[in-house]
């Protein structure tokens, strides 16, 4: 992939930019686990990367590290070009990456609006006595902010749930409310830890139409691990895949299932229907 | 059909998310509020203010703190009682030291020197939840009250080892010291009872409260939208600080007159209002304010039923109260973990059809 450093137009017309996100030789140790092996792989403007891999593969521990839960001993992540400091997870969300997690991990108490609300804690700049009295600059972006979530309400089709509390909903809206909340804060980059996990054929659907369409009309970078290899081939632009920690495979989805290394490893099963 | 909310549009998103979206809340609101202020003072009597009324405003205002800090930021605290006296004694040290200065801003004042030690005692929650934060706030109570029996400083090195307050008077009438009429006091502790609570729910309505709700839900979460932790947790002792001392202060000047910080702020203070949270409702200020009524109220109540009434000796029924205290926390926390605050959101939503079913 080394060769594909010029942005590029896709076969349905979305344009694929620079280098956002650059993975350098990523080891993450838990004692003597090794859990992810001298990786490597980036993540370009405007596309949809997948990560696949069996279970354990460390897939989860590599949104970990990008999201600043985990700090690798060796390795260096670079974002938009520059060579990133340890961070803190709240720091990077500040520089505009946002996740949704493999379990569900929304704020029970609160309404599917307050949930989607904190989305956009990053971008209140008013100081603690303005919200106090609840006047000028705390007011008016509060309602800046309402009106931004209120569009993300409208895109998800979630309009009828907004007032409910979160810990009454099924779990495909939970996913839904979760992904609102991510893009409530207008992220550059969206990791999505499992979308699809525990769905029907028909929530996936919708899922799948969401990342799509967030992809489409926002233009927002978007990384995913999924393990429905259907859903996964259809959506992604390049592929990485990963077993036991290292990296067997990276490419186009059709570069990928022609992989013999990851036919062995993964997908042969997949294959022999 | 009592309770209506049909024809209740809103139009804008400030009207929205308002504190009461829907009018009729709205309009009983302006009722209490014109009542309190204007109807109460002209009938209240020394007994109906110091058995009822200014323990409940004053307690109200505590328990308000410790909602923000346990109920809407999940953090428990056990250093309540410490937190009043620290703002007690700021408010008789400043009294002292500046007697020229209006009681109300050296009220406000001590509230800032107890957000500022709060802070410094939340400083633990960052490293330990549960339990173990229960546990370091207990050491900041104790510590706190040793403090102030120990250093003489603290009560201007006087003979009993108690604070007095000085009379210092509001427009021209007192409203500290032993020539101040029940009226005065109480619509001093109503001010600030009714500011306090303002400010509390504009910050929990808000981004603030928004920050603290995601710590106390999942702080993983909260940290990967951009919640700063250490941000968030010490802003919450810092404002529940300040509300405690806040009503420390009032306590101490206001109600009491004289303290004794162990009698007064000791260990018990703390679970009082630990208990008005938890049986009034956590992460609600109206809850704050039904935990405290209840609390308040209890032991008059029962008083009036056991001994009045019934003829019962005094001490039985004041350890009726402790049991039918402890069988109620027991009941709500097994029951109803949201309070008072949640039976009345859920009788509300029984009303909105009464008396159809559905």
């Amino acid at each position: 992939m080394k060769d594909m450093t010029e942005s590029y137009v896709t076969e349905d017309g979305r344009t694929i930019g620079d280098v956002m996100l650059d993975l350098r030789n990523i080891t993450l140790r838990f004692g003597g686990v090794e859990a992810i092996k001298d990786i490597s792989f980036d993540i370009r403007e405007g596309e949809i990367r997948a990560i696949i891999g069996p279970n354990g593969a460390g897939k989860s521990s590599m949104l970990n590290v990008i999201s600043g839960f985990y700090i690798p001993q060796e390795g260096e992540v670079w974002f938009h070009g520059r060579k990133r400091p340890q961070m803190k997870p709240y720091q990077v969300a500040r520089q505009g990456i946002a996740r949704t997690f493999q379990n569900i991990a929304l704020f029970e108490g609160m309404t599917v609006l307050d949930n989607i609300m904190t989305g956009r804690l990053n971008y209140t700049k008013s100081g603690m006595l303005a919200q106090a009295i609840w006047k000028g600059k705390a007011e008016r972006e509060e309602t800046e902010n309402r009106e931004k979530v209120e569009r993300v309400i409208d895109f998800l089709e979630i309009q009828a749930i907004r007032k409910t509390p979160v810990g009454r909903l099924p779990y495909g809206l939970k996913k839904r409310v979760e992904l609102a909340r991510a893009l409530a804060a207008d992220p550059k980059l969206l990791l999505l830890d499992e979308p699809m996990a525990g769905m029907n054929v028909e929530e996936k659907e919708d899922m799948s139409r969401f990342i799509l369409d967030v992809n489409d009309e926002f233009g927002t970078t978007i990384a995913l691990i999924e393990h429905d290899m259907g859903v996964v081939m259809d959506l992604s632009d390049r592929v990485v895949v990963m077993d036991y920690g290292k990296k067997i495979g990276d490419g186009t989805p059709d570069d990928v299932r022609n992989n013999q290394a990851v036919i062995d490893a993964y997908l042969g099963v997949a294959h022999d229907d | 059909m009592l309770y209506r909310e049909a024809g209740d549009f809103k139009t804008s998103y400030v009207a929205d998310s308002q504190t009461f979206p829907i009018a009729f809340d709205r309009y009983r609101y302006w009722v209490v509020l014109a009542v309190a202020f204007l109807v109460v003072p002209f009938f209240i009597t020394d007994y109906t203010a110091n058995a009822l009324l200014l323990p409940f405003l004053i307690y109200s205002i505590a328990a308000i703190g410790l909602n923000i800090l346990t109920g809407y930021a999940g953090q428990v605290s056990l250093g309540t009682g410490g937190f009043m006296a620290v703002g007690a004694y700021a408010c008789y040290k400043l009294m002292t030291a500046f007697p020229d200065v209006n009681i109300l801003i050296h009220v406000i004042l001590a509230g800032g020197i107890t957000a500022a030690v709060g802070t410094a005692f939340g400083l633990p929650s960052l490293r330990i939840k549960g339990f173990y934060l229960a546990v370091a706030t207990l050491a900041a109570q104790f510590f706190l009250v040793w403090l102030f029996n120990k250093v003489s400083w603290f009560y201007n090195y006087s003979a009993s080892g108690q604070i007095n307050a000085p009379e210092r008077t509001v427009l021209g009438v007192a409203v500290t010291g032993p020539n101040t009429p029940a009226w005065a006091s109480y619509l001093v502790c109503l001010v600030f009872v009714t500011a306090c609570a303002l400010i509390a729910r504009n910050l929990t309505r808000g981004a603030l409260g928004r920050q603290w709700m995601a710590i106390r839900d999942m702080d993983i979460a909260a940290e990967i939208i951009g919640v700063n932790p250490l941000k968030a947790k010490l802003t919450a002792f810092a404002v529940s600080s300040f509300f405690v001392g806040i009503s420390g202060a009032l306590f101490f000047a206001v109600y009491l007159g004289a303290v004794e910080v162990g009698e007064a702020f000791g260990i018990n203070k703390s679970f009082l209002v630990l208990f008005m949270i938890i049986i009034g409702g956590l992460g609600s200020i109206f809850g704050a304010f039904a935990g405290a009524a209840f609390l308040v109220c209890l032991p008059v109540v029962l008083k009036l039923i056991g001994v009045d009434l019934l003829g019962w000796p005094t001490d039985l029924v004041a350890h009726f109260q402790l049991v039918i205290v402890g069988l109620l926390i027991m009941f709500f926390l097994v029951k109803e973990p949201h309070g008072l605050a949640q039976l009345w959101r859920l009788a509300k939503e029984k009303l909105r059809l009464w008396p159809f079913p559905h």
